[in-house]
């Protein structure tokens, strides 16, 4: 039991190769005989495979394959097809949404055209790869709480690159696929519609995005912590407190007077993990079609206060009128 | 309990390696002044070894003795003097004489402009250019102290050495960038980005902002919308960006970060540093310096001095401020140079009385 007290896995997952509970009848099995790797030991389970691929998941491997060709050989061909460049500049390279002027039409391949088929196989693959997760889960047996959780992130993604884009009545609106690029996007986007920190949806999101952190951090560094009392086995210990659960409440009763239960914890990470792009998309959804300057917003409804004017009082020039140089 | 040393090393070992490999990494120590009300992020910040590094980029050489007085003008014994009509004849050699330190090659001297069998031609276009620059400087000094001498201090302004510092060519100068090859064919359109830009600080924006805001036709920089709820306003994230780019380049060129200038809740108000104005003022000059000034020259420059399209060399922040919120860190040169902060009256005399009339230095033609 005292692997359990380092930080780093230290305890071997390995069994004798399990192929799973059988499936329900259908025409996939699962895939190829199961192998074992000891360096993913480490991190997780020695076992790997057999797989199972699924109608949904090879129409999604598919739409996310011909998404990534779309958008790699649009960056290959930006650095004039140079293999070593390609890899280079890489982080900077990206495939641009349309230009304002072509609105919600169907822009010529190379002027975003490329980037609205790439958007559409990318979606189309993310949507297939949500059923595939909700059909999984349901073929074991299980609830379909991954399945919603990662139906949230695809509203915030759906809300970047779709809602917001055909709100505002243009596709130029939407994010790059590009690494830099993408995060370039986000700090203009920002800059652009008055400091999106005042938008509260912002704040929401942000505050949920750090509280989900914060719990897990809490509930990982519990759960560890009375692992020599087996507090790893949670599920038994949420219908049965044996004495790590007691004393991992009792510790949260000492230090903050209150205490999840080994129940409820999860159903406090799950809420503050989905409500983070929910939240978010709500606020990116409102910004430009709904508030234009989220600080004079801010302004005009006392979110944002006053301060005290440190500097002389500085006017515009350009209101001078050109009067002086 | 046994602790396995190797594997508490690895990850930090792995993010050591990261930070480094990222390359946005500064070594300590950073500085910050406070220039705003408390609690606002309206900082300045300085890395004081990196800003010791770049201190001997701005030396300002000494000045040169000044001229002996009561000399006649230059014009009773000159040729061909169009601009410097109002200097005296100890007044124009001491000048001629900072040109060749500040701007003409260390083994070419006087012969860099001018034709050694008689200094009173044109034939070389370098001497061309150099009346056009004497022109510029005394315009800029004249018509735009908002910018150059808003301090108030004596001998605020610019010289020649501000933006040649000892080379024929300033250091910092730009020209329309096309950009790099791509495919011929329907894909791998850049859109003018994402590559990384040496002219806005290595990120993935637009590469180049100053054929955008800084030339004839100049798009506009302010973005951001002046009402809380949409109100008809049409600029889009991709104008956000070029503007974002110059603002890269401003930050860059003077050393500071966006709260040298701008409100730190709020880039568009004006409830902020004064130094707003100054850079807004600024930013007209240059626009007029390359108009006015730069991009006429092209007929008179050789191919080897015109950019990749065969455009001008032209002047952005970089050219005269080079890495400091001042150029030269404010010393006062031109005070030392007086020449260059424009015309000084000519004693009326026959002869000169009608050229006083004549076409004020820095008028538009």
């Amino acid at each position: 039991m005292i692997e359990y007290q380092n930080i780093l896995t230290r305890v071997q997952v390995k069994a004798p190769a399990y192929p799973g509970v059988p499936l329900p009848s259908g025409p996939w099995r699962r895939e190829g005989p199961p192998f074992f790797v000891y360096w993913l030991g480490k991190i997780g389970d020695t076992q790997v495979g057999p797989f199972y691929i699924g109608t949904t998941g090879l129409a999604s491997l598919i739409c996310g394959f011909i998404a990534i060709e779309i958008i790699g050989l649009n960056m290959w061909a930006s650095v004039n097809w140079d293999i070593v460049q390609f890899v280079r500049q890489l982080p900077w390279l990206a495939l641009e949404p349309p230009s304002p002027k072509h609105g919600l039409h169907i822009p010529p391949l190379n002027e975003g055209g490329w980037w609205l088929m790439a958007g559409f196989f990318l979606t189309a693959s993310i949507l297939l790869w949500w059923v595939r997760m909700y059909r999984r889960a349901r073929a074991l047996g299980m609830g379909t709480h991954t399945a919603w959780a990662f139906a949230a992130a695809i509203w915030l993604y759906l809300v970047l690159g779709f809602f917001r884009p055909i709100a505002m009545g243009s596709w130029s609106e939407a994010v790059p696929f590009g690494i830099f690029p993408h995060l370039d996007w986000t700090n203009n986007f920002s800059i652009n519609y008055g400091n999106l920190f005042y938008n509260p949806f912002h704040m929401l999101s942000i505050a949920f995005l750090y509280g989900a952190t914060l719990l897990f951090a809490m509930h990982a560094g519990t759960v560890l912590s009375v692992a020599r009392f087996g507090g790893d086995r949670e599920l038994e210990q949420i219908t049965d407190r044996g004495t790590a659960s007691e004393r991992a409440a009792l510790f949260w009763r000492w230090t903050m007077g209150f205490n999840a239960t080994m129940e409820s914890i999860h159903r406090w990470a799950w809420w503050f993990a989905v409500l983070c792009p929910l939240t978010g998309g709500i606020g990116i959804l409102l910004t430009g079609t709904v508030v234009d300057n989220w600080y004079l917003w801010a302004l005009k409804h006392g979110v944002a206060p006053p301060y005290p004017m440190v500097f002389p009082e500085v006017i515009d020039p350009a209101t001078l009128g050109g009067v002086a140089k | 309990m046994r602790t396995n040393l190797g594997a508490l090393l690895a990850p930090l070992a792995a993010l050591l390696a990261a930070l480094l490999l990222t390359g946005c990494w500064e070594r300590p120590p950073v500085t910050s002044v406070q220039n705003g009300y408390r609690g606002l992020a309206m900082g300045s910040l300085y890395n004081p070894r990196t800003l010791e590094a770049g201190m001997p980029a701005h030396a300002v050489p000494a000045a040169l003795p000044p001229a002996e007085p009561n000399a006649p003008l230059g014009t009773t014994t000159y040729k061909n003097i169009q601009v410097l009509k109002d200097l005296s004849l100890t007044e124009h050699i001491r000048l001629m004489t900072a040109f060749t330190l500040w701007v003409a090659p260390k083994k070419e001297g006087c012969a860099y402009c001018h034709d050694l069998a008689d200094f009173s031609l044109d034939t070389k276009y370098t001497k061309v250019v150099a009346r056009r620059m004497l022109q510029l400087t005394r315009d800029l000094n004249t018509n735009w102290k908002s910018h150059v001498a808003s301090s108030g201090t004596p001998g605020a302004g610019v010289t020649c050495f501000t933006c040649h510092r000892g080379q024929p060519v300033p250091p910092a100068i730009w020209f329309t960038d096309p950009g790099p090859k791509t495919v011929k064919g329907p894909a791998g359109n850049r859109n003018g980005q994402n590559l990384p830009a040496a002219a806005v600080g290595l990120t993935a924006m637009a590469w180049d902002p100053f054929t955008t805001f800084l030339t004839g036709k100049p798009e506009t920089i302010r973005v951001i919308s002046d009402t809380a709820l949409p109100a008809g306003s049409t600029r889009t994230i991709m104008q956000t960006e070029a503007t974002y780019s110059l603002m890269f380049h401003l930050s860059s060129a003077l050393g500071v970060n966006c709260t040298y200038c701008h409100n730190s809740r709020s880039f568009a108000s004006w409830e902020g540093p004064p130094q707003r104005a100054r850079a807004w003022y600024g930013i007209q000059m240059v626009r007029q310096l390359n108009t006015a000034w730069l991009e006429p020259l092209k007929p008179v420059l050789p191919a080897s001095r015109l950019g990749p399209t065969g455009d001008a060399p032209k002047a952005n922040c970089a050219t005269c401020h080079q890495g400091a919120f001042k150029p030269l860190y404010g010393v006062p040169q031109l005070g030392d140079y007086p020449e260059l902060a424009g015309p000084k009256a000519i004693p009326v005399t026959a002869a000169a009385a009608p050229e006083a009339k004549g076409k004020k230095p820095g008028a538009r033609s």
